[in-house]
């Protein structure tokens, strides 16, 4: 239960640190709460770790009017704190524990990429963004990767060998909207192991639903995303026909059999989860805190 | 490839040199021979290993020493006082929140952390608090019911005028 053996490389800016990402095949090493338990248990054996904690400028965290902009060492339980965005205060309840959100990055989730973990579940709903950079002939390399393309399967994102990421961009709930996370897990602080729903719902003038989506974990390999504004219609929330919307969000995913759960019971609990997280966000649209 | 680290541990500079790789679990425990940290899992799960960094309690089976070269370690050896023993220690003997003792060192370190942001927490906030520590014998009764009394104690500490009432070793 200790690391293999690695060369160790502690950039001291961005520069530094794209030019060792350019140079050798090494790990990002940012909050060490996945990297760190994959190389304690031997599963992971990388040949060169490049830690970015002492990289400046990386721990901002910025809300304005289009959203939040979470920098690449903006811990999770700072984020947390700063309460800079509800679905993202939602979500970060869930993940893991209080200490090890005192180091565990958001960005890092994000490219971990770990298919039961809650915040891609919030960056894929909210149709958020990760800004990948590279050492680029004559300067540096950057991109934008929208959600939809950055989860590309079970523990793998778009960031690829050589890329770091430097931020990732959530947007703002529109006005009239709410948010909520629902999840089950039979310990807390262990994932959306059994399956986990977040949801943004906004409403009109009326308080009729204008727009409702889910985004659900623990259930395919990426976090699945559906829209179901045409199934709830545009009514109030007391009288959208719930069972039509749970087996809406049912079709969309294709859960499957593990250790934890039967893929039938999955299914079942997505379901319910998605009622309860729309719903809850649905009141939470109509009574803003 | 070795590095010289220095870590500022309960108050004191500390020289090591270290692998990349040194778990500053490992590094506190066997190149300081500091082993009042406890190492149960070395996954992030048990929460035995967790010391404060910079005050913050994190888990240092998941941290590299090298990582926090030149930063403040508190391990459970720096808790108690010229005085004796820090309130959130007393408040675990009085209350009996350990039996076999091996969970203690990180449910102390998490707890002093946990009452210094929150010094009144609620039940569920207790809870909350604790959920990233394992105990095996207790059955978290009294480890929730220290915390509570620890952060009694510590308010009385902040309020000398009050009068230290009679201590009389019962759980309350
Ligand atoms: C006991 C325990 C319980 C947990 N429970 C949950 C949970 O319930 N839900 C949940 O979502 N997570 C959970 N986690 C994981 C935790 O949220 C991690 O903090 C997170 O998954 C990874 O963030 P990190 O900053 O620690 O990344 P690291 O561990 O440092 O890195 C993880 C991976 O991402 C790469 N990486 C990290 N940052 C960058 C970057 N900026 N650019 C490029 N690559 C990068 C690394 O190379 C590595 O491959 C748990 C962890 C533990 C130990
Ligand atoms: S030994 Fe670190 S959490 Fe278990
Ligand atoms: S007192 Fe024995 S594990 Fe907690």
């Amino acid at each position: 239960m200790k690391p293999p053996p690695f060369t160790y490389h502690a950039p001291r800016d961005l520069d530094e640190a794209l030019d060792l990402l350019a140079e050798v095949d090494g790990k990002v090493l940012a909050g060490g709460q996945s990297l760190i338990p994959l190389l304690n248990m031997r599963l992971a054996a990388p040949a060169h770790v490049v830690d970015v904690n002492r990289l400046p400028g990386l721990s901002g965290i910025e809300a304005g009017p289009e959203g939040v902009t979470v920098g690449a060492l903006a811990r999770q339980a700072e984020v947390a704190r700063a309460g800079v965005h509800p679905l993202l205060g939602q979500a970060l309840r869930l993940v893991a524990h209080p200490v090890i959100r005192n180091r565990g990055t958001v960005v890092g989730s994000l490219v971990h990429a770990d298919p039961a973990a809650e915040l891609p579940a919030v960056l894929a709903v909210l149709g958020g963004s990760v800004r990948l950079a590279r050492r680029a002939p004559g300067g540096t390399g950057v991109r934008q990767v929208a959600a939809d393309a950055f989860f590309a399967g079970p523990l793998e994102s778009a960031a690829e060998p050589g890329e770091l990421a430097v931020s990732a961009f959530f947007p703002a709930l529109p006005p009239r909207s709410g948010s909520a996370f629902e999840e089950v897990a039979r310990r807390h602080g262990d994932y959306a192991l059994l399956a986990g729903v977040c949801a943004v719902v906004t409403l009109d003038e009326d308080l009729h639903v204008a727009a409702a989506r889910v985004a659900c974990v623990g259930v395919g390999p990426v976090p699945v995303v559906a829209d179901v504004s045409e199934v709830c219609g545009r009514r109030p929330a007391a009288t959208v026909p719930w069972e039509a919307v749970t087996e809406a969000v049912r079709r969309a995913v294709e859960p499957e059999d593990d250790i934890h759960a039967s893929a039938a019971y999955r299914l079942h609990l997505v379901g319910v989860l998605a009622e309860r997280a729309l719903r809850e966000a649905a009141a939470r649209a109509a009574a803003p805190p | 490839m070795e590095h010289e680290i220095t870590l500022v541990v309960n108050g004191a500079a500390r020289r090591a040199r270290v692998p990349g790789r040194r778990l500053l679990s490992d590094c506190l425990r066997h190149d300081l021979g500091l082993t009042g940290t406890h190492v149960g899992c070395e996954h992030g799960v048990c929460g035995c290993c967790t010391v404060l960094l910079d005050g913050e309690p994190v888990r240092s089976c998941l941290t590299l020493a090298v990582t926090v070269d030149g930063r403040e370690i508190t391990t459970v050896e720096g808790l108690a006082g010229p005085d004796g023993l820090s309130p959130v220690q007393r408040a675990f003997e009085e209350c009996h929140a350990l039996q076999c003792g091996f969970c203690t060192p990180g449910f102390l370190c998490t707890v002093t952390a946990l009452l210094r942001d929150n010094p009144a927490p609620a039940e569920d906030e207790v809870l909350d608090g604790i959920s990233g520590n394992l105990c095996r014998c207790t059955g978290y009764q009294n480890i929730v019911k220290a915390v509570h009394r620890a952060a009694d104690l510590l308010a009385e500490e902040r309020a000398p005028s009050a009068g230290e009432p009679p201590r009389d070793g019962e759980a309350s």
